[in-house]
């Protein structure tokens, strides 16, 4: 595919997926489509599913794992969904839906990446809520096994894609339901009300094998899955963000944002997650700090920080495992593994875009 | 300013002082970079159109997987393989009728699409514009501007987009909008992938497809190089003329400035900083004479570029560009060119600078002594030259050698053309008796050494044109010809399967007006470990009259339909090494070969048997299109009911009168642009005889004066001297058809044979080279003018200098 059609196909379809560059329509009115709701209770697994009636969506799954050898790798598998038109939804190749494929395998020393983009209505990529199913070309996260039975329906996944030059495949397992971030899943992105819907499934225990530099590499860890969805998930004057989740403990996680500001004035937000459940973290009870920045092509982007959660007891410095995990796609961003260390040994996934 | 500055300072005052000469060496570089760079030009904005025209087709760059039966397949294929990870891309093809027209659709999917096989309107620039509202309301869809024209108004069909890069009577549209369109919802045509996508044969066979022969456009392919190889060597030959003004202006200037040379040297410059300043200043000109030629040279190309698109568009239906699009390629191309040839023309002079003593250098006429040496030394090289051309003719097997070849040729014409013109008006000088007659022979020969780079400028182009001009010209006829007699019938229509060809070829014997039916089959067989194809032949009066047989036995045709006998192409016969009588075996018992026949672009060699032998011998042998003769007024009602009786796709169906006919413009059209070449390379070389004149014009005045002392007039004598110089040309012109034969015969004969495989007739055309004749003399008049107008016109008084100066 033209690199520069891919480009065009995404913004000009796509303004509001949030990434880099493309944020010329973000505050533009959502006409047509429909509007995020704090009233609307989250139902799955109906939710895992597709909302073509909200302009854009995503699946993304990171995973923290390590090789036979305690080598650590970093995984992502990110499925967009962007609508060219609001509903109703046409049929055959006039459906109106794009979808949009990012896969990355991080170790210390190679960041690898690749993308794919597709039309919906043919069965060419797509979604399912049960049994649950995210897929582009041969890009696949599936229920496997029982797995739609148990833990609302993200019980038992298998996550399979392959690069030009990588590939992985891993089973997901988890007993525990999903957790819905923000206020029971309404999760505010600014001060003038701009918000999305959003939950995440951050228990997934991962094994399985990756290929890399012509090996394979058994493997095992952690992943963390958001969905999350919306009409207009960012304001007019935001540039871009840094979003951290990180594995506290066994059962502690921690995702915080922050939205950052023509003007400086960022919008921070979090959640907490453990045994008692997801509670908001509001924003000045959140310090972010950069520690150190990285030079990359074309770029500066600040790959170590200071995080603090007051209320919480959280004071960690995080370090990434691969400072240079820039995906080069068309519209590109930094997603990698990190680490945390201070008050908690934590790992986790960094995305910061707009860079 | 620094010493080199104040060298090159002094240089340049002698261009102040001649600025004619400064003019020749400027326009004969230039003039010979815009001929060299516009025909790059058009040779790379060719090759980039046909790259898109047959990668849009399914072409050599991108894979196209079909169904392996019938003509469509399920669209749940295209999902299934792009879910096991193959990046294919659907496209779907048929043909509508509007206005009682057939107008092709033709529907791609752009995302998934080779980015190579997309038209222009979906890339580059135009993505931003073409995209949003190709794939999604308006739909809209891309056409060439003559079919968006044609369909103005009409409600509908998408709205349309004109872009250039398409064939004409084609709409472009979304693969959804084209499903609509042709009534085929949830069905594909067939399948593109890149090249490096690589599905494994048991996938293919699981889901019924096959991976397609690579384009069957070889011999439009063939035929297009060898257009292309028509014009480089037309541009390298008028840039090396080009070339001789430049040598020839450099080696001037060099001479005339010896004495400055000397005084620099005296003062204090090392011969190291003077060709170092020499090195410079002809850097300078040729950088300045190299932009020059590029505009220009752009100009040329803008202007013949339409004809050339339209020509080739039309015979191999492949769509050039009409606009000429920057390409780096043939910009560096050009400018490069300008600054090695202007090196290498001053490479002598350079040499002469920097061994130059620094006392013996004032002597502008020294070479003079040397001339009958360096008629000689040129015999002698001439001689090299000619042996080194027959042994490479002899020994060489390549493409590069036959062009080693030509330019031993031309190198050997080039050097001993003074010594022949010279030997012609000696043996003149010996009949002549008039003493007028007499003097004006004797100043022939004298003034020859002074004008023979640019008469070997105009040799080179005359020769040229004769040559290519011969090749080109035999091309056009034979080619023609042959394309009369194998596409001999009005339609050509090949079913999907052999059922629907059953079928087809059933329904269409019945049709009242179809006067012969033409069905064929065709195998792949070996002959001898080689290779070759073997198609039928059926009896009919198309073949028995129309074949294009080179040799044949008598009744040769009724041998054929005897079931015993078997023709051969050219390219099988030469390969083989067979002739009429030898017999051949395809492994199912021998054939006599009773004829031999030409088959132009074929890289294969051919076996031609009758249908029913081929039937026989090969039970699997597949069908071609079935030949279908009619009046051609009856072809549009006749496919209207066809393809209402039956599926065809509209690619099977081709229209062959309509691709003649615009064959026939296409080779109009080749010769204007090989017209417009002649003409340009023919300026080039009476600008070098112009300049030559120009600059011997002084030094003519002491041969001159004499004569005007012993009783001649000016006006008589600017008569002799424009009758010496058209003398000159015509003598010229009289050796270059000779050179230009055999350069045509060695590109026919060797280039040609090498580069594709077969050989055309040398045809020649004596009023062509009239022509050139009459032309090569009208470019000398035009040269001579203004000197023969200053001659006559010039002050008693100066030529009475000549003898004041005691010279």
């Amino acid at each position: 595919m033209p690199a520069k059609l891919l480009i065009v196909v995404w913004l000009v379809f796509a303004p509001a997926i949030g990434l880099a560059q493309g944020f010329a329509g973000l505050g533009t009115d959502a006409d047509g489509y429909r509007q995020v709701s704090p009233d609307r209770v989250l139902s799955f697994p109906a939710d895992h599913g597709p909302h073509p009636g909200y302009r854009i969506e995503w699946w993304y799954l990171t995973a923290n794992l390590k090789g036979e050898h305690g080598k650590d790798y970093g995984v992502q598998y990110t499925l967009f969904r962007q609508a060219g038109a609001p509903p109703p939804e046409r049929e055959g190749w006039s459906n109106q839906q794009f979808w949009l494929g990012h896969i990355a395998l991080t170790s210390a020393d190679r960041h690898l990446y690749d993308e794919r983009l597709a039309r919906g209505g043919t069965g060419q990529a797509g979604a399912i809520a049960e049994p649950f199913e995210a897929w582009i070309d041969a890009w696949h996260l599936g229920t496997t096994g029982a797995g739609a039975a148990t833990a609302l329906g993200f019980g038992q996944l298998r996550l399979q894609a392959a690069g030009s030059d990588f590939a992985y495949d891993l089973t997901l397992t988890t007993a525990a339901p999903p957790v819905l971030q923000g206020k029971g899943g309404y999760s505010v992105k600014s001060d003038r009300g701009q918000a999305s819907y959003y939950y995440s499934q951050p228990y997934f225990q991962a094994q399985g094998s990756i290929q890399i530099a012509g090996r394979t590499v058994s493997v095992s860890g952690r992943a963390w899955m958001d969905r999350e969805w919306s009409s207009q998930p960012l304001a007019e004057d935001q540039s871009g963000w840094d979003w951290f989740s990180l594995h506290l403990d066994d059962t502690t996680k921690l995702m915080l944002f922050r939205l950052r500001h023509d003007d400086g004035q960022d919008f921070l937000s979090g959640n907490w997650i453990d045994a008692n459940g997801s509670t908001p973290i509001s924003g000045d009870d959140i310090s972010l700090e950069i520690l150190e920045e990285t030079e990359l092509p074309g770029r500066t982007v600040p790959t170590s920080w200071r995080v603090r959660v007051q209320s919480r007891g959280v004071d960690v410095s995080v370090t990434p495992l691969n400072a240079a995990a820039w995906n080069g796609t068309q519209i590109g961003y930094w997603e990698g593994p990190v680490f945390g260390q201070g008050t908690h040994n934590a790992v986790g996934y960094l995305e910061m875009t707009g860079y | 300013m620094s010493r080199t500055g104040w060298i090159l300072a002094t240089l340049a005052s002698h261009w102040r002082r001649n600025p004619v000469q400064l003019a020749a060496l400027i326009v004969g570089l230039a003039l010979a970079t815009a001929l060299w760079s516009g025909v790059q030009a058009i040779n790379a904005e060719a090759r980039c159109s046909y790259a898109k025209a047959t990668a849009l087709l399914g072409g050599p760059d991108v894979g196209v997987l079909r169904p392996a039966r019938g003509k469509t397949l399920p669209q749940s294929v295209f999902v299934e393989l792009r879910r096991a990870g193959y990046q294919v891309s659907p496209l779907v093809e048929g043909a509508i009728s509007v206005n009682g027209k057939r107008l092709r659709i033709l529907g791609i999917e752009p995302i998934s699409m080779p980015s190579q096989a997309a038209p222009d309107g979906l890339q580059g620039d135009a993505v931003a514009d073409g995209i949003p509202a190709f794939l999604q309301p308006p739909w809209e869809a891309l056409a060439a501007p003559e079919t968006v024209a044609v369909l103005e108004g009409n409600p509908d069909l998408p709205p349309r987009r004109a872009d250039g890069s398409l064939p004409e009577n084609l709409l472009v549209v979304d693969i959804g909008v084209a499903q609509t369109l042709l009534g085929l919802e949830g069905s594909i045509s067939r399948l593109l992938m890149a090249q490096d996508v690589e599905v494994p044969d048991a996938t293919l066979n699981r889901l019924g497809l096959r991976l397609a022969a690579p384009s069957e456009q070889d011999a439009a392919t063939g035929l297009t190089d060898s257009f292309h190889l028509n014009l480089t060597a037309f541009a390298f030959l008028a840039f090396a003329v080009g070339l001789l003004i430049v040598r020839a202006c450099i080696g001037l200037a060099l001479e005339q400035r010896l004495p400055t040379f000397r005084t620099l040297r005296a003062c204090g410059a090392s011969a190291r900083e003077l060709a170092i300043a020499v090195l410079i200043e002809v850097l300078a000109l040729a950088i300045l004479a190299g932009l020059a030629g590029l505009v220009l040279g752009y100009l040329i190309a803008a202007a013949l570029l339409p004809d050339v698109a339209g020509s080739l568009r039309g015979l191999y239906g492949v769509s050039v560009s009409g606009t000429l699009r920057f390409a780096p390629e043939w910009v560096l191309s050009g400018l490069g060119m300008s600054v090695l040839g202007a090196l290498a023309a001053a490479t002598a002079a350079l040499w002469t600078v920097y061994r130059m003593p620094p006392l013996a250098a004032a002597r502008p006429d020294a070479w003079r002594a040397t001339q009958g040496r360096q008629m000689r030394q040129g015999l002698a090289a001439a001689a090299l030259c000619a042996a080194a051309g027959v042994a490479l003719y002899a020994y060489g097997d390549s493409l590069e050698a036959g062009f080693a070849t030509i330019a031993c040729v031309l190198l050997t014409a080039a050097l001993v053309l003074p010594a022949i013109v010279g030997s012609i008006l000696a043996i003149a000088g010996s009949v002549v008796r008039s003493p007028v007659s007499e003097w004006m022979i004797a100043d022939m020969r004298q003034q020859l050494p002074g004008l023979s780079l640019a008469l070997v400028a105009l040799l080179l182009a005359l020769a040229a044109n004769v040559g290519v001009g011969t090749m080109v010209g035999g091309f056009r006829e034979t080619f023609l010809e042959w394309l009369d007699r194998r596409l001999a019938a009005e339609v050509y229509v090949r079913g999907v399967d052999e059922a629907q060809a059953r079928a087809i070829d059933a329904w269409a014997a019945q049709q009242p007006e179809v006067s012969e039916l033409l069905p064929g089959r065709f195998a792949d067989a070996f002959l001898t470990d080689q290779p070759v194809e073997v198609r039928s032949v059926v009896d009919a009066p198309t073949y028995r009259d129309g074949w294009p047989l080179l040799r044949a036995s008598p009744d040769a045709w009724d041998a054929i339909f005897s079931d015993e006998a078997a023709m051969l192409s050219e390219q099988a016969a030469v390969r083989l090494g067979m002739g009429l009588g030898d017999t051949v075996d395809l492994g199912t018992g021998p054939l006599q070969i009773v004829g031999i026949y030409a088959d132009y672009g074929n890289p294969k060699g051919q076996v031609m048997l009758s249908l029913e032998r081929l039937e026989r011998d090969f039970p699997d042998a597949r069908r071609m299109g079935t030949g279908i003769r009619l009046d051609r007024a009856a072809i549009d009602p006749l496919l209207e009911r066809m393809t209402q009786a039956f599926e065809v796709p509209p690619d099977n169906i081709i229209d062959q009168v309509a691709l003649k006919r615009l064959s026939r413009q296409t080779f109009e059209r080749t010769f204007a642009v090989t017209a417009a070449l002649n003409v340009l390379t023919l300026l080039v070389a009476s600008i070098a005889l112009l300049t030559a004149l120009l600059t011997l014009f002084d030094r003519r005045l002491a041969q001159l004066a004499p004569v005007w002392a012993l009783g001649l007039a000016r006006r008589q004598l600017a008569g002799l001297e424009l009758a010496k110089t058209l003398v000159l040309a015509a003598l010229t012109a009289l050796v270059a058809i000779p050179v230009g034969l055999i350069l045509a015969w060695l590109l026919v004969a060797v280039v040609n044979v090498k580069a594709f495989g077969w050989r055309l007739p040398l045809i020649p055309y004596p009023e062509q080279w009239l022509t050139l004749g009459l032309l090569a003399v009208a470019v000398a008049a035009i040269a001579a003018i203004v000197p023969t107008i200053r001659l006559s016109r010039i002050a008693p008084a100066q030529l009475l200098k000549v003898f004041a100066s005691a010279r």
